[in-house]
């Protein structure tokens, strides 16, 4: 179990984390969502006693991380950032990690043999690819067969098969009954990973829900409609009271649960339909929905010269 | 506690920078020493009376420390830094949440480590250098050189635990050695040597430092002894090490 309790991180005027409080119940995959730069890695660092908050703390099984007696045992961690020496070989890292834990030197076999680095535990980490250096963290987060794990963007730039690997692993973790954390800035991901679900933006907590629930609530369902004679389709609609979205490709939008209407009224009125299906809005639309207001770097719109003239003639 | 200096020992012995640092703090030493003292076996032998008490055989054996103290201070400073550089810092502090414990057994472990190093070069050096000047030649036994020899063995031990110091309050190896190897190799020699900064110059830790090294104490107005040297050197190595536990303690890693 980990606990947040107004976690704060403050980089002089900026706020990377805005009183962050939830809680990540064992059993389960916690997703940890964001878009980049929302505060995940720097919430995850604080879970870690790595950065030290501005205010607030965590409790990893109910005790500050720097509490914990040999802490590998307790928890677990895959961080974005590489953390390890590169000239050093992949089975001494995992020694001096093992060692300072009171870890047994057997263990260190048992985690290279699951991470499938067994082969090349005595070759330098400099020489390992992307999707076995992800192997080498991962093989340090089980070391201390810890309750409580943390994975940071744990697929990120790994190849399809990769990808499975991780994705197996952790939710057979949440089956023994661990506490299973992962960050990432993909909707889609966490919908085939993650249990339950944790969003913020720009440092702030925006739902803590289950996954079932975040599904329910944003995947918005709509009947999707094509037809040569769109003018004509239009105004039947209109005069049925039905709301219409228009779609950029020329395509109509209706709100769900109207696809048999729709479909009596077009054969009532002898309009030719090409298509008429139900659908879901993806789950990544939703979630960019939900941070839309809170993201920090935006692409290209709302660019904000116009105001700056307005505010210098409100100024004049 | 223990335990950690054990994970300790395993990371320093499984990178080649320790081995190819110290392997080379030890033959630049001495095989420069060896050369200095080859030369100076004949330039003594025209020296006069005066001059000949002048000359200390020992010292002249440590001619190489100069230099060889580079590679220690690139030792020391890669220990820590490296830390840094490789994100290794990250595994290193979550493993062992308690920044004391770790600092302190990172440290130690170095420190002892440097300290057989370096006064195995010491004696190497000693020992070869006075094989090449023959009949000029000063004895282990001789009053004050035994203190001499073991002195540079600590002196290269507390170059090393000062780079250490440093590293880890600067954080970074490129900006640690930048500022260490220009000041141990040139600015502190000249600021030892020329009249106008002298007084301050000779209070550096490698001027005050090194004084341990000789036997025959040369004739100026040096304000302190053998120890005493070291003794300020010591305050140097205890304050860049406080400066980096402090910068250890506090920031984000």
């Amino acid at each position: 179990m980990i606990e947040l309790a107004g976690l704060t991180k403050r980089y002089g005027e900026k706020v990377a984390v805005d009183r962050l409080t939830f809680t990540v119940r064992p059993g389960v995959v916690t997703g940890f969502l964001g878009p980049n730069g929302a505060g995940k890695s720097t919430t995850m660092r604080m879970m870690l006693g790595l950065d030290r908050p501005t205010a607030g703390e965590v409790r990893i099984d109910g005790r500050p991380y720097d509490r914990l007696k040999d802490p590998l045992t307790s928890i677990g961690a895959l961080l974005e950032a590489k953390a390890w020496h590169g000239g050093r070989s992949a089975f001494h890292h995992l020694l001096c990690l093992a060692q300072s834990n009171g870890i047994p030197r057997g263990r260190v076999h048992e985690v290279l043999e699951t991470v499938g680095l067994a082969a090349v535990a005595r070759k330098k980490t400099k020489t390992f690819s992307l999707g076995m250096g992800r192997r080498l963290g991962i093989a340090a987060a089980l070391l201390g067969d810890p309750r409580v794990l943390l994975f940071d963007e744990p697929v990120n730039g790994l190849d399809p098969e990769g990808i499975h690997w991780i994705r197996t692993l952790m939710k057979s973790l949440a089956a023994q009954g661990r506490t299973v954390f992962v960050s990432s800035h993909l909707m889609n991901e966490m919908a085939v990973t993650a249990d339950h679900l944790i969003v913020i933006g720009r440092g702030r907590l925006l739902a803590d829900t289950s996954m079932a629930e975040f599904i329910r609530r944003n995947a918005r369902s709509y009947v999707r409609i094509r037809t040569p004679e769109r003018e004509r389709l239009l105004d039947v609609l209109h005069e049925a009271g039905v709301t219409v979205v228009e779609t950029l490709g020329g395509d109509v939008e209706v709100a769900d649960g109207k696809a048999e209407r729709i479909g009596e009224l077009a054969a009532q009125h002898r309009i030719v339909l090409h298509e008429l299906s139900p659908r879901q809005a993806s789950l990544e639309e939703a979630f960019m929905r939900l941070t839309a207001q809170t993201v920090e770097y935006h692409a290209q719109d709302e660019t904000p010269a116009p105001r700056w003239g307005a505010d210098r003639r409100k100024g004049n | 506690m223990r335990n950690v200096v054990r994970s300790e020992w395993t990371k320093i012995r499984s990178v080649a920078s320790t081995v190819w640092t110290l392997s080379l703090a030890l033959v630049v030493t001495a095989a420069l020493g060896m050369l200095v003292s080859g030369l100076l076996r004949h330039d003594v032998g025209r020296l006069g009376p005066h001059q000949r008490l002048a000359f200390d055989p020992t010292f002249a054996a440590f001619a190489g420390m100069n230099i060889g103290q580079l590679a220690m201070v690139v030792f020391g400073v890669l220990v820590v830094s490296n830390e840094y550089s490789t994100g290794m810092i990250r595994a290193s502090l979550a493993a062992v949440p308690q920044r004391g414990t770790f600092f302190l057994a990172k440290i130690a472990v170095a420190t002892g480590l440097a300290l057989a190093v370096g006064m195995a070069t010491s004696f190497a050096a000693f020992f070869l250098g006075q094989a090449m000047l023959g009949p000029h030649r000063a004895s282990i036994g001789d009053p004050g050189v035994l203190r001499a020899v073991v002195g540079g063995g600590l002196y290269m031990t507390l170059i090393a635990v000062f780079s250490m110091g440093v590293a880890a309050m600067l954080r970074s190896p490129l900006l640690s050695l930048g500022i260490l190897m220009p000041f141990f190799f040139l600015i502190s020699h000249v600021l030892g040597n020329v009249d106008a900064t002298k007084r301050v110059g000779r209070f550096l830790p490698d001027q005050a430092g090194s004084r341990i090294m000789q036997v025959v104490a040369p004739a100026d107005d040096t304000p302190y002894g053998p120890w005493a040297g070291l003794g300020i050197m010591v305050l140097w190595v205890a304050a860049a090490l406080a400066g980096g536990y402090a910068v250890l303690k506090r920031r984000d890693a």
